[in-house]
């Protein structure tokens, strides 16, 4: 009946069948503690991981705050472009993206891999290069598929419509460098950020710099965005409005034209900046951009020294120009009393060294007001001999010379205020009475920077009180759109009489009408000023035209008007370019006669409250 | 020995519940498919559709392995394991490749898996066989069907499909274990293979290729490179994990939907159902296939000859086989070689081979009232 099953194997067939069964239950079993383990047990933590495959944090990059100047014009805005970035636990094989990328966008290799290996996090996205010509953007998204975890972002890019106009005031920005994310000010920053590297975008950075945002994007194993899951949106940095006003700084810019120098307006009544000028310039625009280390090597070896603001940077003998701070001196400490004579016969004899006046034939007899309308050195030569090096150094630093003036710029040059005490410091020698005859005329030791001379003759236009040299008039917070203004900061007011200021700045005005410098002299505005000749390299005589350029004499000028109540103070230096009333008193005539034609209808003083109400009507972002 | 007196009855309750098994155990399966290919191009048409048709060719395979007698098909086993052994040999030739094997041959915009059928056959063949031969001595229990498995599985591992590889082996090692050999024999064959699995590691080994090498290797450590050899394993076991209890819902698998795991609507199909369904859902699963099991053994213990019973056997080892493997691998338990979970991967050769087998299966319950001769 059952064929050729036998009855034993029958029995035998189904006991081994039942042990099929229980072998069955037990593997399940297995399998079922398995599943529990994975997904009982273990269920939470392959969830997170789960929802981190599928997300990916992308930064988004902060808009820059915008830069204006005092009247609402646009200086600095963004402009999008497209940002290379790679997802790091996304790459495969590093090397080969790394050739890959090189060969389609001309990259070198090294700098991708130095890149890519940039700190932070592994989720976080490196920036691999930024302002990817269109064309890039596109081979890039052409090619996405073989490149996993390569990225196109749209991002803001600072843009500066001007140009080289103001670009050592603006600065530029660059990615925040190594050395830069070690500092605690940049601890909320990443390997890609953008920071300020220079001028006003360096030193007011955490205005404008805004905060980095990030989306959690739901992404594909291909890398592909899906939606983007959770969005904290960037916040913008704040807008930043300047005390400059643009068209008296471009006009600035255009009298330096291809010369070497710098030009600063200060309003003495309240430190503001109105124009600082500094010539060669350089294009902010490009070195925001990443640059080629030869590039780099060009700018920083460039003769010129582009980078360099010579308005608070560069360091000059002020030559004839420290009379004015020595007149100040001389009266008060009372070295000479206004009618108090020096017979000049254009030398002056210390030991057994003679001291020549620029006027070989001599000024005569001069008393103060005749020795700074003239310029007389012998009669500054016999005060400075009287009053010591010692008193001279301390009404210098009265007017802030030797010391920085606290403009809110990076790097700014102080200066020297020689003494007996800096030379036993710094040079390690003992002052030599001849050294203090020299420094009397602004030569010698004694170097000033344009923006401090500006600043000094501001306080002396003001008669003597003082204010720190302020570039930004107001932030514009873009959370609360509160405009905030950063009022004058008083530096201290020189302790002086007002007559003495009254004597001298009659002096100083009738420098312009009869004495060094008429050439400045305006029918639109009263000037006061003092011309300044800074020898470069000394005992060089001669025609100035007949020695090699690099060795002629430095023009100095600095001014204020109206000679009634100024309201602009003006430091022009020009390099090599020989006698401050025939090279730098002209174009300070031209600044001044702008300010007050630009401001015109307009009280001079009045100028800032409306300036601040326009501020509020244009500040609408771009 | 041939039945031709009374004809076998209609279906009754057995088959009603053995059907329904099967039938929810395919709707698992296209609901699965449905989820993680709904946003994908399945070409003629979208996967699930595609999964419907091949259903339906099953359905006709199961119909037809029901009806006809299993003696008959049984007949046929040589020749047909003839043609199997030439299909195999021409996929080796002509056959089209994808991801390093040659396992398709090309019907018109279908691809036809001859290995998917050789295991069916290889039960045939074995069960004719056993059923037949005067078992006596090593030499007929083992070495001869030994030797008949061993053209067909060298030519499928020479594509390579590990995976078909190994279960032929598993139908072959079933039935020695249910018939081939002694109880006696069954603990000695035991002790020896545990000795000689170093020596056959070291043949097995070297004759595996790269990939499979790394598949396994990733098995040993599936974190160490995460876009690398471990990829589909640790991806597959983020998927099941994240679905925790209740799972994340019908296309709410991120793991799949997003592409994170490769193969979701094949091999990997369970992943996808466990991260979608949870543990609940992976307990629905396998009791469905452990009943399913069940009633296939019932069948195998109240088989009416020895034929039916291997045939009976063989099927069910084959299946519990390929569940065993195919959910182990996707758990992390084994390494991962190429094995469908059957009736819910997506896949036209082996649903039909699934279906079909248990058609067989059915046959033998169908007939086991049959009157002898």
């Amino acid at each position: 009946m059952l064929g050729s099953y036998s009855e034993a194997e029958y029995g035998d067939f189904q006991r081994r069948l039942i042990l099929l069964r229980i072998g069955l239950l037990l593997v399940v079993a297995l399998l079922a503690l398995r599943l529990w383990h994975l997904q009982i047990r273990e269920g939470a933590y392959y969830r997170d991981l789960s929802e981190n495959n599928r997300t990916r944090q992308v930064l988004m990059e902060p808009a820059r705050g915008l830069i204006y100047d005092r009247h609402g014009v646009l200086l600095a805005n963004n402009v999008p472009s497209f940002s290379l970035y790679v997802a790091l636990d996304e790459v495969k094989d590093r090397e080969a993206l790394i050739e890959q990328l090189s060969d389609l966008l001309e990259l070198d290799q090294a700098f991708i891999r130095k890149k890519l290996g940039g700190k932070g996090g592994k989720l976080l996205p490196r920036k691999i290069k930024d302002r990817l010509t269109l064309r890039d953007a596109v081979l890039i998204e052409s090619h996405r598929l073989d490149l996993p975890g390569v990225m196109i972002q749209v991002e803001s890019q600072r843009n500066y419509p001007g140009g080289v106009t103001a670009s050592h005031l603006l600065g530029y920005v660059g990615e925040v460098s190594a050395e830069q994310l070690e500092k605690p000010e940049f601890s909320d920053l990443h390997q890609g950020s953008i920071v300020g590297q220079y001028g006003i975008e360096k030193s007011f950075d955490r205005y404008v710099r805004g905060q980095a945002g990030s989306k959690r994007v739901e992404v594909d194993a291909h890398g592909h965005e899906k939606k983007a899951v959770v969005v904290e949106k960037p916040q913008a940095g704040n807008d930043l409005y300047l005390t400059i006003d643009v068209r008296l700084q471009k006009l600035a810019e255009e009298l330096l034209g291809r010369e070497y120098g710098a030009i600063v307006a200060l309003d003495p009544t309240n430190g503001d900046i109105l124009a600082m000028a500094s010539r060669p310039a350089f294009d902010p625009n490009v070195l925001s951009r990443e640059l080629t280390p030869k590039q780099w090597v060009e700018i920083v070896q460039d003769e010129g020294r582009p980078l360099n603001n010579r308005a608070s940077q560069g360091q000059y003998p002020p030559g004839s120009t420290f009379k004015v701070p020595m007149a100040v001196a001389a009266l008060e400490s009372k070295t000479v009393s206004p009618f108090s004579t020096v017979t000049c016969n254009g030398g002056y004899q210390f030991g057994n060294r003679i001291f020549r006046d620029w006027k070989a034939t001599g000024h005569g007899a001069v008393n103060l007001h005749s020795a700074l309308v003239h310029s007389c050195d012998v009669y500054f030569y016999t005060v400075g001999q009287r009053m010591g090096i010692d008193l001279m150094a301390e009404f210098g630093k009265e007017f802030g010379l030797g010391q920085s003036t606290g403009v809110n710029l990076p790097s700014e040059r102080a200066g020297i205020m020689p003494s007996t005490a800096w030379k036993k410091k710094v040079k390690k020698e003992p002052w030599l009475p001849g050294e203090t005859i020299s420094v009397a005329i602004g030569q010698g030791y004694v170097t000033v920077t344009p923006l401090q001379m500006a600043n000094l003759i501001a306080t002396v236009a003001n008669d003597g009180v003082n204010y720190r040299p302020r570039l930004v008039l107001a932030v514009m917070d873009r959370i609360t759109g509160n405009l905030q203004e950063l009022p004058a900061v008083p530096r201290g007011k020189i302790n002086a009489k007002p007559e003495t200021f009254r004597l001298i700045k009659e002096a100083l005005a009738d420098v312009v009408k009869i004495g060094t410098a008429t050439r400045a002299k305006s029918s639109v505005v009263t000037i006061g000023g003092k011309t300044g000749t800074a020898q470069v390299a000394a005992l060089r005589t001669g025609p100035q035209e007949s020695i090699p350029k690099k060795f002629r004499d430095h023009a100095w000028f600095i001014a204020f008007a109206p000679v009634e109540s100024p309201k602009i103070a003006v430091a022009v230096l020009v390099e090599h370019m020989g006698h401050g009333g025939s090279a730098a008193a002209p174009l300070a005539k031209e600044v001044i006669e702008a300010y007050f034609k630009l401001n015109e209808g307009q009280s001079a003083g009045a100028t800032d409250a409306p300036a601040a109400e326009r501020i509020g009507a244009t500040s609408e972002p771009l | 020995m041939i039945d031709r007196v009374t004809e076998a009855r209609g279906f009754d309750t057995f088959d009603l519940r053995y059907i329904g098994l099967i039938a929810a155990i395919l709707g698992i399966g296209l609901l699965s498919i449905h989820s993680v290919t709904h946003d994908q191009d399945g070409g003629i048409a979208p996967y699930y559709l595609k999964q419907v048709a091949w259903i339906g060719v099953g359905t006709l395979a199961f119909i037809v392995m029901w009806a006809w007698d299993y003696h008959t098909i049984a007949r046929l086993a040589y020749p047909a394991y003839a043609v199997v052994l030439f299909l195999l040999a021409f996929v080796l030739l002509e056959g089209r490749t994808s991801k390093g094997a040659q396992r398709w041959i090309a019907l018109g915009p279908f691809s036809f898996q001859p290995s998917e059928f050789a295991k069916l056959v290889l039960i045939l063949v074995l069960a004719q066989y056993y059923s037949k031969a005067p078992r006596v001595g090593w030499l007929q229990r083992v070495i001869v069907p030994g030797l008949l498995m061993l053209p067909g599985l060298l030519l499928i591992l020479k594509q390579p499909d590990l995976g078909s590889g190994l279960s032929f082996v598993a139908v072959y090692a079933a039935m020695l274990l249910m018939v081939g050999v002694r109880s006696q024999a069954l603990g000695i064959a035991l002790l020896f293979s545990v000795m000689l699995f170093p020596f056959v590691w070291e043949g097995a080994w070297g004759a595996l290729h790269d990939y499979q090498r790394q598949r396994i290797m990733a098995f040993v450590d599936p974190s160490y490179d995460p876009s690398g050899k471990g990829y589909h394993a640790l991806q597959s076991r983020i998927a099941i994990g994240s679905g925790e209890l209740m799972g994340k819902g019908l296309f709410g698998g991120t793991q799949s939907q997003l592409k994170f795991l490769p193969e979701g609507h094949t091999d990997f199909v369970f992943a996808v159902y466990a991260e979608e369904w949870g543990f609940v859902g992976v307990l629905v699963l396998l009791a469905l296939f452990v009943s399913l099991i069940w009633l296939s053994l019932d069948i195998a213990s109240k088989a009416k000859d020895q034929l039916g019973a291997l045939l009976a056997v063989g099927i069910v080892s084959m299946l519990c086989f390929c569940i065993v493997v195919n959910i182990g691998m996707t758990a992390g338990m084994f390494p991962i070689v190429g094995i469908p979970l059957p009736l819910v991967s997506y896949g036209g050769s082996a649903t039909i081979m699934s279906m079909a087998s248990l058609g067989l299966l059915l046959n033998v319950k169908r007939r086991r009232l049959s009157l002898f001769y």
